[in-house]
């Protein structure tokens, strides 16, 4: 039987991390995400790795810049409003196309908010991170298991990839403790960096690490070249999990916390007979849109089950070419859905009638 | 016999900056430094947002465009993570002293050891000549057109100065590069602090009063003259910390 | 002899080695443009230089190589 231990979420994230090989964490104290950054003060000197309280959430994600241009493996986390303050430097990262992972656990917005939980960066994770033509690769853990599966994920596909991962938690996901099988992880080897900034040794050619192009050809062919590679990503590294759907006629698309309310829902209407089923997106960046294009063939409704004002609604109406109607079951602010809340969301939906 | 010829790690490209602007100076001193103390292989130079913004291209050693006033922050991760690289940012007064100042401060609070180069010329060159923190009473720029008063702007900001405050900072030299005998004195303190990062002395930082004839609108040779007139009065040259010097003195 | 090589093409013609020359061996070539459309810097009593390198220091543009003793 695998050894397990009842761990925080977001010391979870942190434990992963260190175990995929990170050395590296620059943070800044912000509810409800700190325990990572306490996590890593106390374990990386042990290790001998970094830790920094950097003076601000601008100067952490800069100093994530500098290691990742330096080809080691590197992290910082976040919350909300620190995220809309990395703006400049997630667009930095993916213009310099440098790996790096960036943690947010989402609470209430806007501006100053709340510290409860909430799903509203969605958007800004998958949309608007900054400025500029680029993408994350966004995974949403629903456990605290995958808090830690997903972190060394995202390590790995930055590595592939070459660009910047971000792991979009909320405040429940952090703050909730369960079993974890930590050694069960999968880690695998850092590929090589040759285009890191580790000095040139007087062996080969300097390398520069740079996002600046004032020839518009050239920062055009840059662009074209990313989003190639973003198509890849798009057919290769998608992923969600599939919940009873099989038959249904009712789907709820939900992520994190959402999804774990939105099971039990989805099993108390199975009871009554209602066959609805689940697609939970972990990737949301790339989102897959597969598994909804395949459930066009049985579904009637979608619900989009969510912790902010209807952001992932629009992306399961764009998978589902708006086919058919989705309706929006929300709470924001701080506040999570019920179980009840979901299932009268799938009776309503079951039933028919009205803006359904 | 050669007695002066470019240095190997300033790279054989034609510079952009304007006729007589004293960036080209530096850069040449920096180069001439890691060429003399053997580091071109090991060095990692971090350019700012400003006139120098393509300094990636005039350094053989590897380089990183760092976003605008973030260099310290960059600089710091680099080391962090390869603590046997030299490394150095090379920022303007926009960059490291107005956007960029809390990582100005805290990179030289925590005694980062690294080498910050400064180019002080008082004015924003690269977006058109507008007022920088480090504009003088009077100055007039794009952003100050009728001279920066001091009524609604307050008064410029000297950095040498107040890093001294700090007890985290190795060496902090003011110089100027508007004559030869000040050029030569220049390089003296480059050399020094990029030393201090070899013997792990920490945070050194090298502000150089430097021109910009352009937006000053001047010539080349005016503008050296307005360093001496109007720059060194406000920014007086010297010495502001010195760590490792002050530790000997009490010892004696 | 001391000689004084000029990477012409990249002079900007800032006239800066010129005034700190000691030995006025330095002038702009007013005749002359080059690719950039400056009046470089040529040697004019290129018998008088004393290979201080004062030129060569003060250029922002490292175009001046001194020669000592050629």
């Amino acid at each position: 039987m695998e050894k397990k231990v009842l761990m925080k979420g977001n010391e979870a994230i942190a434990e992963a991390a260190i175990r995929a090989g990170c050395r590296h964490y620059f943070g800044y104290p912000i509810t409800p995400q700190t325990e990572i950054a306490a996590y890593m003060a106390k374990r990386m000197p042990k290790i001998g790795g970094t830790f920094l309280q950097a003076e601000s959430e601008i100067a952490a994600i800069n100093m994530v810049y500098g290691v990742a241009s330096a080809g080691l493996r590197v992290m910082t986390s976040s919350s909300s409003p620190g995220v809309s303050l990395k703006g400049e430097g997630l667009s930095y990262l993916a213009g310099a196309d440098l790996p790096a992972l960036v943690v947010n656990v989402q609470r209430g917005g806007p501006g100053l908010g709340g510290i409860q939980p909430s799903q509203s960066d969605y958007f800004q994770a998958t949309r608007g991170a900054g400025h500029g033509d680029f993408h994350m690769i966004v995974l949403a853990p629903a456990s605290v298991q995958e808090m830690a599966e997903l972190t060394v994920k995202a390590f790995d596909l930055a590595d592939k990839y070459r660009m910047t991962s971000m792991l979009l938690a909320d405040g429940t996901m952090g703050q909730m403790m369960e079993p974890v099988a930590l050694d069960d992880l999968q880690i695998n080897p850092m590929p090589e960096k040759p285009w890191a900034t580790t000095g040139t040794k007087m062996e080969r050619k300097r390398n520069i690490i740079n996002s600046l192009s004032l020839v518009p050809e050239e920062l055009e062919q840059f662009n074209f070249a990313r989003y190639e590679k973003y198509a890849k990503i798009e057919r290769e590294e998608s992923r969600a999990e599939e919940y009873r759907m099989e038959d249904a006629e009712i789907c709820v698309a939900a992520f994190g916390i959402a999804s774990r309310v939105s099971r039990n829902a989805v099993d108390a209407a199975r009871e009554m007979g209602i066959k609805v089923g689940l697609i939970r997106p972990i990737t949301l960046w790339p989102f897959p849109v597969d598994p909804f294009k395949r459930s066009l063939s049985t579904v009637k409704k979608y619900v989009s089950v969510e912790l902010n004002m209807g952001q992932m609604i629009e992306d399961v109406r764009l998978a589902t070419e708006c086919r058919r109607p989705v309706t929006l079951c929300n709470r924001a602010g701080g506040m999570i859905p019920t179980p009840e809340q979901v299932l009268e969301a799938i009776k309503a939906a079951a039933n028919g009638g009205e803006n359904q | 016999m050669i007695v002066f010829k470019k240095p190997h790690a300033l790279s054989d490209v034609p510079l952009h900056y304007c006729p007589g602007c004293t960036h080209g100076i530096v850069h040449r001193l920096v180069a001439e430094v890691i060429d003399e103390l053997g580091i071109e292989g090991k060095t990692i130079g971090i350019a700012p947002v400003g006139c120098s913004v393509m300094a990636y291209n005039y350094f053989e050693c590897d380089m990183i465009e760092a976003a605008h006033g973030r260099a310290p922050a960059v600089a710091t991760g680099v080391k962090r993570a390869n603590p046997d690289n030299i490394v150095f940012t090379y920022q303007g007064d926009g960059d490291l002293a107005s956007i960029g100042t809390a990582e100005t401060v805290h990179s030289a609070a925590r005694n980062e050891n690294i080498t910050v180069i400064f180019i002080n010329n008082a004015i924003y060159g690269m977006t058109g000549g507008q007022m920088a923190p480090t504009s003088l009473p009077g100055q007039v720029t794009q952003t100050s057109p009728y001279g920066r008063d001091v009524n609604l702007c307050g008064y410029p900001v000297k950095i040498c100065e107040m890093l001294a405050q700090l007890d985290g900072p190795e060496y902090l030299e003011r110089v100027t590069v508007n004559n030869v005998k000040q050029i030569k004195n220049a390089k003296r303190a480059i050399k020094k602090a990029f030393q201090n990062q070899i013997d792990g002395k920490g945070f050194s930082l090298i502000e150089v009063i430097s021109s910009c004839p352009t937006n000053w609108g001047m010539t080349p040779q005016a503008a050296l003259k307005w360093i001496d007139e109007k720059m060194i009065p406000y920014y007086p040259l010297g010495v502001y910390k010195d760590r490792s010097a002050e530790k000997k003195e009490a010892e004696q | 002899m001391n000689k004084l090589t000029f990477r012409t093409d990249n002079c900007k013609g800032c006239g800066l080695c010129v005034d700190v020359c000691p030995k006025g061996v330095l002038a702009l070539a007013e005749d002359v443009i080059n690719k950039k459309g400056h009046h470089p810097v040529t040697a004019v009593k290129p018998d008088l230089c004393i290979a201080c390198a004062f030129c060569a220091t003060m250029c922002p543009d490292c175009i001046i190589e001194v020669e000592k003793g050629v």
